[in-house]
């Protein structure tokens, strides 16, 4: 027999914990799969797992790390009586209901659900060029907080022009000599604030309108080939750790040929968290590809969590 | 933390590793690494049920760079598994629980 459950939340970011945190207080009694310890996709407590200080999450003054934000999330989720597992969710079956799903090593669906919140998020994208695969975690990094440690007085390159980028890059000036930012184009898509940051910073240049076409090295990296994008010429940056940031994909692998989905891949959501399936929410980074802050992630969880909750009660769950 | 993991440092990790009478897991990790506090609780659960099969050391890279730098961790958590005194393994990343004994011990 499978576990029933009337509220199943899918992922344990900002907005699979809000939702946690709302539905367990409506007396809900939501079962929250995390997902697995991972350095590089969907791991419990999401993206913010792999930031150093969070600065603009409201209520912090001081700032406070990711891992650590999300130990409060979750700690307070728990206080209401969400019930946590630090398991994946390997299959959904939205077609029927209850919806199913299917956790790893399941061969028979292990949990039933009236109602779903997917709160999946985003993972890194990767270039997807000779070499990356060869050299990750040998120089070639998703996470600068994680390893730009390694990189003591050593020149490195940060690959991406958005937010994520020069917060990676002014990370890594703790460390590094210096951090050149590789970007395809010949301006930043990243905030103001961030830009004036980064180009005050001594330690910082920039290679504009610059793609990556390989990364070479014996056993670790020792540099990177590009192409201008405007001259087509080829060019060796000598460079001895490289980190990628060039933008995220949403995990919609679980319900990718059963919900709508935007052009761009993200699940299409309408009036908050309505998904077109009835009883399936979804919620944050993974149908979001505008906002993508810690504080609108987790804003809609809040948002699918009531909507979760007066579906159910207006269908009689 | 629990007793049955030890705290290694630049200072006691050769003779930690070198007097460690079953092979010894050791766990790279930093304060602010993230997934290094994915592991842990999985840490501290083998530290337990494993304790027959395997011991298991931390070392703080922050604070004990030199012997970071020897066995070249560049990414944490690096996990590195010592049997008379030598690297056996080295998994590299945060994986799951299952995953992670799998991996240990087809190696040991």
């Amino acid at each position: 027999m499978a576990e029933h459950t009337r509220v199943l939340i899918v992922g344990s970011g900002p907005a699979g914990l809000t939702a946690a945190i709302y539905s367990a207080r409506a007396q809900l009694s939501p079962l929250v799969i995390e997902g697995e310890p991972s350095s590089t996709t969907d791991q419990p407590g999401g993206q913010l797992m792999l930031t150093t200080d969070v600065e603009n999450f409201p209520g912090f003054p001081e700032a406070i790390s990711g891992p650590d934000l999300m130990m409060k999330m979750r700690e307070q989720a728990i206080r209401f009586g969400a019930d946590l597992r630090v398991e994946k969710v390997h299959k959904l079956d939205t077609t029927q209901r209850p919806f199913r799903a299917w956790l790893g090593g399941d061969v028979e669906p292990s949990i039933t659900a009236d109602a779903v919140i997917l709160a999946t998020g985003a993972r890194s994208l990767m270039l997807n060029v000779p070499g990356e695969e060869r050299y990750l975690s040998h120089g070639l990094s998703t996470c600068a907080t994680c390893d730009g440690f390694f990189f003591r007085g050593q020149d490195i390159a940060v690959v991406g022009g958005g937010d994520s980028a020069l917060e990676e890059a002014l990370f890594l000036t703790r460390f590094a000599s210096t951090v050149t930012v590789i970007h395809r184009r010949d301006s930043l898509r990243a905030s103001k604030i961030m830009q004036e940051r980064a180009f005050a910073h001594e330690k910082i240049r920039f290679e504009w309108n610059t793609q990556v076409t390989e990364v070479f090295g014996d056993d670790k990296v020792m540099g990177l080939k590009v192409r201008d994008t405007l001259t087509e010429d080829e060019r060796v940056l000598l460079v001895t750790g490289v980190f990628v940031a060039i933008g995220h994909v949403p995990n919609t692998t679980l319900v990718t040929d059963q919900v709508d989905l935007e052009h761009n891949g993200y699940v299409r959501t309408t009036m908050g968290s309505f998904t077109n399936i009835e009883g399936l929410f979804a919620a944050g980074d993974v149908q979001d590809d505008v906002y993508r802050q810690a504080v609108t992630s987790a804003g809609s969880g809040c948002i699918a969590a009531i909507d979760a909750e007066r579906w159910l009660e207006a269908q009689g769950m | 933390m629990s007793e049955n993991i030890t705290t290694l440092t630049d200072a006691t990790f050769d003779e930690v590793i070198g007097s460690s009478d079953k092979p010894i897991l050791v766990d790279f990790w930093a304060d602010w690494c993230g997934p290094c506090k994915m592991i842990a609780p999985i840490l501290e659960e083998f530290a337990t049920e494993q304790s027959d099969k395997f011991a298991i050391g931390k070392l703080d890279v922050d604070a004990n760079v030199a012997t970071a730098t020897k066995f070249s961790v560049m990414s944490i958590p690096t996990l590195l598994l010592f049997k008379d005194g030598e690297v056996i393994a080295r998994l590299v990343g945060a994986k799951p629980k299952g995953a992670l004994l799998q991996e240990i011990t087809s190696n040991l």
